[in-house]
């Protein structure tokens, strides 16, 4: 059995139940700030955690369905794309996450 | 001489193997088996019925004796292997014996996976695997008045707990997430599940934290991290398996979380294959029986020299095995975008459906209550066909359905006969609803509501009777009213009224019973339902923190920049030297970068960053002071004037007052935010009225006002009406507050409340019935009972939420 490779970018975050269900945990990773979120489905996303619009904390929010809705003018960002919903328009940075064994591996993109 | 397979494990995956393997290529190899059970293979799945006692080992057995001698198996019953020699080719029990092979499964299956706590080997501490285990359950059922607890409310440890409560054992479920099974089910479908089995006397409690496993030397009771001390004689934990590898992995076999295998479950080694839930393919381990079969399936045909067969991965379903639970799940069905579902409840009746469709496919189902269609979902999900918008109608009522007509909920309603009971709860039909309509000249719900009584009990026709007064008055119908938000069709006033008459004490229970048209409702009724949970069941309910805005979850108010203020309290406005020295160190210290007065008398610390905000408390707490709540849709402050202190004009102690009623009113929630004032004369400094509540001091007693505004609407206070001492002050503005919070929609002011329901009714409510202010009061300070504890102090001392305050790090790979 071939081992792929890009296994190696994955980085263990932290175990699942370290981040609340319809919640959210902040990470710094390499200095920068990204939001890891968890659905009341236990799906666990991972965004850059700055609105587009002012800059706005995204791990503050609410979390309902797989969205957050920015604390700060409450646009709301599907957590799958990072795309903003509704009449608002912008994105933000997705990053790939696996699950294993309970604990969530990130990797991150550019 | 035929070559010599030799099976490790003797579970009902490798079984099905054997019996492909036998129906394809009979003969074709010498079988040995090694079986750590001292038992021939029988349904691990059927445990369950054999722990309540509805089925006997016997019934449960797939091959009995005679299969193994017919098929010629030599079977070691009881001899766990505990090595594999590859370069010999055999392998080799605890007890000694060795076999040599030619191919080999690894069918090891799993382990239950036992949380580490204290105490967790203790006698009495066990698994629920196999029948050693449902044999000492039974042991322990057996003694009168055990009692049992289980850990985990997932499939094993629901199935678990219900055969011990047949058995009649006290028995409680800890689950550490807030519904159970979360895996397969959704939020609604688990509070369903909760409920029914409360309803067979299971102690459930969800968000539980196992300590410590307490006893000497056998179990006596199990410690939960709130310091709940539950009794028990037994614990089983059912917290999950681990594919168990530890043989696969000694041997030198690939192995990820399982054993790695290829589509025809070939190991790394060639000569090697695995099956079972000891197996891990393409990422997947897999503990439920209908993939384990078709990896049976698929090994057997290989060894039989049939190739060209592969496993793949597909979906799953599940069902718990508990008598009188219906209850489905399968495919995917968390939320996503691109991702639409469709929710049919009955309340009544107790069902939930769900249906989870991408780009009209149909990905996932959960059904709850009543499951006889969820084959039928599950076919559609392993198809994969799109589903066409009229076959998307009718979807959700299964197969029956499949094909019909769709009809529009008017179209529906005028088809019903006169006689169609509309209103379960009154009896009103729809003839005397459409007589009354016409005749009594109704124009809208709450005319048919006060001439018929239909939808004014229970409120869940709503929807009909809108349509019949949509398809009676056709144009003239004026619509519908406000909703809380578009996941129901209820306005705020009917979700509160209902939560009362029915009693719903959660978030997933008031979607169920209400019929939300969501699984989890969104941004705008969750907190709404959360507030009215809180001001409905003081001391019952637990506040929901994700149904909380960022502002009420931490207790500051988040800035623009996503820094947070502070505001201490300053009772009644007043502060001293020493709060003041403490603010001015906590101000250097944290290096806070604006100390603003607010417009109620309070300090606010602009500027503070999230993960100083628990040492920011901290500091401030030991100078005595506490969450000023300028973040709350609460009391917020209670301003006041220096009145008879110092003015020369002051005609009462109004600072005094302000204190007592802060003291008093502090720590509430309520639909929006309240501000009060005292002013100690008619001057009114303090600016008493344009309040929520407000209060002006005069010679003779306490002028006592309500519902002034000065935001983005500016009204004066109206006079609720004048007493004479401090004390009936004091109770007059609890008992209003409390009705407020009572009968207000969530965000709706005190001023927006009284102008709905009149202000001569609060008038009536507060001055006029006596026995009714004293209620409101003392239902209010029971509430408070509850209230008064700072979170400002639970969060910077006690650990509260600390998940909150500190961010996960990694640091750049080396």
């Amino acid at each position: 059995m071939t081992i792929d490779t890009a296994v190696l970018d994955w980085r263990d975050l932290c175990a699942i139940d370290d981040i609340p269900v319809q919640g959210s945990r902040r990470a710094i990773i390499n200095g920068r700030e990204i939001g890891i979120f968890r659905t009341s489905s236990s799906e666990i996303y991972a965004i850059d955690n700055a609105c587009p619009h002012k800059q706005g904390p995204l791990t503050e929010g609410i979390v309902h369905d797989c969205s957050v809705t920015c604390p700060l003018h409450n646009w709301v960002f599907d957590l799958k794309t990072g795309v903003a919903q509704g009449q608002d328009e912008g994105s933000v940075t997705t990053h790939p996450i696996q699950i294993r064994d309970d604990r969530v591996y990130i990797q991150l993109k550019g | 001489m035929k070559p010599r397979l030799v099976v490790i494990g003797n579970g009902m995956a490798p079984g099905r193997a054997l019996e492909t393997l036998f129906e394809t290529a009979p003969d074709a190899y010498e079988v040995i088996i090694f079986n750590a059970e001292p038992r021939v293979n029988y349904n691990r799945i059927m445990l369950s019925p054999v722990l309540s006692g509805e089925s006997t080992f016997d019934d449960i057995i797939i091959h009995g004796d005679d299969w193994y001698e017919q098929n010629n198996i030599t079977l070691h019953r009881g001899a766990r292997v505990t090595k594999i020699d590859r370069e010999a080719r055999t392998v080799t029990s605890a007890a000694g014996i060795t076999e040599a092979y030619d191919k080999l499964i690894i069918a090891t299956g799993s382990n239950p996976f036992i949380i580490p706590c204290p105490g967790h080997k203790l006698e009495g501490v066990l698994a629920y695997r196999d029948l050693d285990d449902v044999d000492k359950m039974i042991e322990f059922s057996n003694k009168e008045n055990s009692s049992a607890v289980v850990i985990g409310g997932g499939l094993l440890g629901l199935e678990a707990a219900a055969g011990l409560k047949m058995q009649g054992m006290d028995v409680t479920v800890l689950h550490l997430m807030p519904t159970l099974m979360e895996r397969q089910l959704d939020p609604s479908a688990g509070y369903l599940l909760e409920k029914e089995l409360s309803s067979r006397g299971i102690n459930i409690i969800t968000k539980a934290n196992t300590k410590e496993i307490v006893g000497e030397d056998r179990v006596e009771g199990v410690l939960l991290d709130d310091g709940t001390l539950l009794k028990a004689d037994m614990v089983v934990m059912a917290v999950g398996i681990r594919p168990s590898i530890e043989l696969a992995k000694d041997a030198g076999l690939d192995v990820g979380r399982g054993i790695l295998v290829s589509s025809t479950m070939q190991t790394s080694d060639p000569d090697i294959y695995s099956v079972g839930e000891c197996v891990e393919f393409e990422g997947n381990v897999y503990g439920l029986v209908a993939p384990l079969y078709e990896q049976a399936r698929i090994l057997g045909l290989e060894l039989a020299g049939e190739t060209g067969n592969s496993f793949a991965h597909s979906e799953t379903s599940t069902k718990l095995k508990v008598t009188g639970v219906d209850l489905f799940s399968a495919g995917d069905f968390a939320e996503g975008e691109n991702r639409e579902e469709i929710v049919f409840r009955d309340a009544s009746r107790g069902i939930y459906k769900r249906l989870v469709l991408e780009e009209d496919r149909l990905i996932g189902a959960v059904l709850y209550g009543e499951t006889a269609d969820g084959a039928w979902f599950f076919q559609k999900i392993k198809e994969g066909e799109v589903v066409s918008p009229k076959e998307r109608e009718n979807l959700i009522f299964g197969q029956n359905f499949a094909g019909a007509e769709p009809l529009d909920p008017t179209a529906a309603v005028a088809a019903l006969p006169d006689d169609a009971e509309i209103c379960g709860c009154n009896g009103v039909s729809k003839g005397k609803i459409v007589s009354a309509i016409e005749k009594e000249g109704l124009k809208d719900l709450a005319g048919v509501r006060s001439c018929t009584k239909a939808s004014a009990s229970c409120g869940t026709c709503t929807g009909l009777v809108e349509s019949l007064l949509a398809c009676t008055l056709g144009d003239e119908f004026g619509g519908t009213k406000e909703t809380v938000c578009g996941c129901t069709d209820l306005g705020p006033g009917d979700v509160r009224r209902l939560i009362v008459a029915k009693e719903l004490k959660s978030i997933p229970a008031v979607m169920q019973e209400l019929g939300w048209k969501t699984s989890n409702g969104c941004a705008k009724c969750r907190p709404a339902l959360n507030y009215y949970l809180v001001a409905t069941w003081p001391g019952e309910y637990v506040d929901d923190q994700q149904s909380r805005f960022i502002n009420e979850r931490v207790h500051a108010n988040i800035q623009k920049d996503g820094t947070y203020s502070v505001v201490p309290r300053a009772w009644g406005g007043l502060t001293n030297s020493k709060e003041l020295r403490a603010i001015a160190d906590v101000v250097d210290k944290f290096e806070i970068p604006t100390v603003k007065y607010t417009g109620g008398q309070r300090i606010d610390l602009l500027g503070v960053k999230k993960d100083d905000l628990p040492a920011v408390w901290k500091d401030l707490n030991d100078a005595g002071m506490v969450s000023g709540h300028a973040y709350a849709k609460g009391l917020r402050t209670v301003k006041t004037c220096v009145g008879t202190d110092w003015c020369r004009f002051g005609t009462q102690d109004s600072t005094g007052l302000g204190v007592k009623l802060e003291r008093m009113m502090w720590g509430s929630w309520s639909p929006a935010k309240v501000k009060l004032a005292v002013s100690g004369c008619p001057r009114n400094c303090a600016e008493s009225t344009c309040k929520d509540i407000g209060v002006i001091c005069v010679d003779s007693g306490y002028e006592l006002h309500f519902g002034g505004a000065a935001g983005m609407h500016i009204q004066g206070t109206q006079v609720l009406c004048k007493v004479e001492t401090e004390e009936e002050a004091l109770e007059y503005c609890g008992a209003l507050l409390q009705a407020y919070r009572e009968q207000g929609w969530y965000l709706e002011r005190i001023y927006k409340w009284a102008d709905r329901v009149g202000y001569d009714t609060v008038r009536a409510m507060i001055v006029d019935d006596a026995e009714g202010r004293k209620a409101f009061y003392e239902r209010f300070l029971y509430s408070q009972k509850f209230a008064q504890d700072d979170p400002w102090e639970e969060r910077a001392s006690k650990g509260v939420d600390a998940h909150e305050f500190s961010p996960l790090t990694l640091e750049p790979a080396e």
